[in-house]
């Protein structure tokens, strides 16, 4: 369960938003502070962790780079909620230990709302408007992911580990 | 029940007799493809070392720099450097720099064959569903974890059949049924799912065209976009590689369970146009307003093979291009360029006034080797028309055919092909 304020936007914000194409032969640190630069300057200076991303529909889409959901990590984004998601961008997150989760009211979630999410139950509580939402059961497979981490730390476990010890 | 070609090619690829649309698997690779944008530099080379095990199999793996390649500063050149020296490293034969885009070179050099499953770090991977390949694109961490275990997990996807019939009248392509698909689909409507398209249209395209079809299947959302086996797939692997095996048992079975089925009709189908800034904001070419081109650009893995270069060439022999705006032309492979060196398509091209580019990702995603300015507008043969794509996020990008994008380099707006096919 995790509580913080909402950064709201709207339908296909796609990876040349989050992750612009001259941020990428950067570092992740250094390219971070590039991140939504188009559609919202102050977002990359003004996140702070615990902040809770909050988009409608299609977060993610267009490109495979892993450096969009990196940045969003390294400015401090652990949890997303999302109407829907590209799924090159859904495996991702979950891959590098961020929990995207899939919620179809987030159109009635606002900027600087104070949400409540509860992964485990799937239901969102708004502080703000008193409203509960609830979300999308994470598949059993994708929690055993999460639960290590992320994949490498899954796959050392469940995979590697395994293929060392027959 | 009857499998689609997903089914059917993911069954193969996880040992199995059959599987379904729904489950999860995990399926064995045939080749897992990097490159230097998004390949060993971000995350894999320490993500491999955390893991402490070895590439599971360096034949079976091929690295191509091919977005910063030339490379425009410094930061550009030394990822391309480690990405040269991490091949290297890892005992990858397989490594490519200055071939062209990635999808266009594993396609050349052989590296996709059908019924295989091959992932890549790059997002346009669906395009090897041309060869009747399940190809699709995947993150670094998720690359990380192929190199290291050779395998990778699936949903099986549902599949949704896309039909298309009837003969496509001049100066309508590929890249046409593959925008008008597009707006139909919707950006996200194929979200998990693959496209597999057929009937009598698609039967009737070569390899090239093919391609373009598969290769923008991603731009719905989907896992894959997949074309039958067929006689062009046997023509083409026995003329380039000599491979004359029969791959037809990865065809749908006739009884195969869609989740939906689209029908479209070539006959009518007119130049479409994809408006800034989303790839499913198509409209037929009459439908929009006039609007000055400051730049053209021909080339990537979706509009700049060998047939998309002849088709712009043959219709701008003769002509030049309007005073004042930019024409650049990169071909999608080295192969492709020197193909159409000997045939004398950038000969016919460069004289009309294009400059003629090597062969990489550059411009089409505003990278180097072409980037727009502030309220320009770009007509691009390219996959993304996304804010800021190709440069100023002011900018403004109408992907098109590569004869639309031939008719407006002439005109300077943007121009319906067909205009300069009447009466010729």
């Amino acid at each position: 369960m995790v509580k913080g304020k909402v950064w709201k936007y709207g339908n296909n914000i796609n990876t040349d938003i989050i992750a612009p194409p001259e941020s990428i032969e950067l570092s992740v640190k250094d390219a971070a502070a590039w991140s939504m630069r188009n559609v919202d300057p102050v977002f990359a200076g003004a996140y702070k962790s615990g902040d809770i991303f909050v988009a409608e529909h299609n977060l993610g889409s267009g490109s495979s780079r892993e450096t969009a959901p990196l940045m969003l990590r390294e400015l401090g984004v652990r949890v997303l909620v999302a109407m829907d998601y590209a799924r090159i961008f859904y495996r991702n997150c979950i891959n590098v230990g961020m929990i995207p989760v899939e919620c179809p009211e987030t159109n009635k979630i606002r900027k600087g709302d104070i949400i409540e999410v509860d992964f485990a139950e799937g239901k969102i509580f708004n502080e703000t408007t008193g409203e509960t939402y609830l979300c999308n059961k994470i598949p059993p497979h994708i929690v055993g992911i999460m639960e290590h981490g992320g994949l490498i730390p899954y796959l050392m476990a469940e995979k590697i580990g395994k293929k060392q010890i027959h | 029940m009857g499998m689609t070609v997903s089914e059917k090619i993911l069954a193969h690829a996880s040992g199995r007799e059959c599987v379904q649309a729904g489950e999860i698997i995990w399926a064995k690779v045939d080749c897992a493809m990097m490159d230097d944008l998004l390949g060993p530099r971000v995350e894999i080379a320490d993500n491999l070392e955390t893991m402490g095990v070895p590439v599971w199999d360096p034949e079976k793996v091929v690295i191509i720099s091919d977005h910063y390649t030339p490379p425009a500063n410094i930061k550009q050149a030394n990822i391309v450097k480690y990405t040269r020296d991490w091949a290297a490293a890892n005992g990858i034969r397989n490594y490519y720099e200055f071939a062209g885009p990635c999808h266009q070179v594993m396609m050349d050099k052989g590296h996709v064959l059908p019924g295989t499953l091959v992932v890549g770090t790059d997002s346009h991977s669906t395009t090897y569903g041309a060869l009747c390949s399940f190809g699709t694109g995947i993150g670094s961490t998720e690359m990380s974890g192929v190199l290291a275990t050779g395998e990778i997990w699936l949903k099986v996807p549902a599949s949704i059949n896309i039909r298309w019939d009837g003969k496509l009248r001049d100066g309508v392509m590929a890249k046409d049924i593959s925008l008008k698909t597009i707006k139909a689909i919707g950006h996200s409507g194929a979200t998990y799912k693959t496209m597999e398209y057929r009937g009598e249209t698609i039967r009737g395209l070569n390899m090239d065209e093919r391609m373009c079809l598969t290769n923008m299947a991603v731009e719905t959302g989907a896992k894959a976009g997949l074309i039958e086996y067929d006689e062009v797939t046997a023509a083409y692997l026995k003329e380039n590689f000599n491979i004359t095996g029969d791959f037809s048992r990865f065809n749908a079975d006739a009884d195969a369970v869609y989740s939906g089925t689209f029908t479209f009709d070539a006959e009518t189908l007119a130049p479409q146009i994809a408006c800034p800034h989303e790839v499913d904001n198509v409209f037929d070419i009459d439908d929009i307003d006039r609007v000055r081109v400051d730049q053209v650009y021909l080339g990537s893995c979706t509009g700049g093979r060998y047939y998309d270069l002849k088709m712009a060439a043959d219709l701008l022999r003769g002509k030049t291009v309007a005073p004042g705006i930019r024409v650049l032309v990169s071909p999608a492979s080295r192969d492709i360029y020197n193909r159409c060196m000997r045939e004398g398509i950038l000969e016919t091209l460069a004289e009309a006034g294009c400059t003629i580019l090597c062969s990489t990702c550059g411009a089409c995603l505003g990278v180097h080797s072409g980037n727009i300015g502030d309220n320009e507008v770009c007509v691009a043969t390219t996959n993304r028309n996304f804010l800021g794509r190709m440069g100023s996020k002011s900018s403004g990008v109408y992907l098109a055919s590569p004869l639309t994008a031939a008719a407006s380099a002439i005109t300077g707006y943007i121009t319906d092909p067909r205009d300069f096919l009447k009466g010729a």
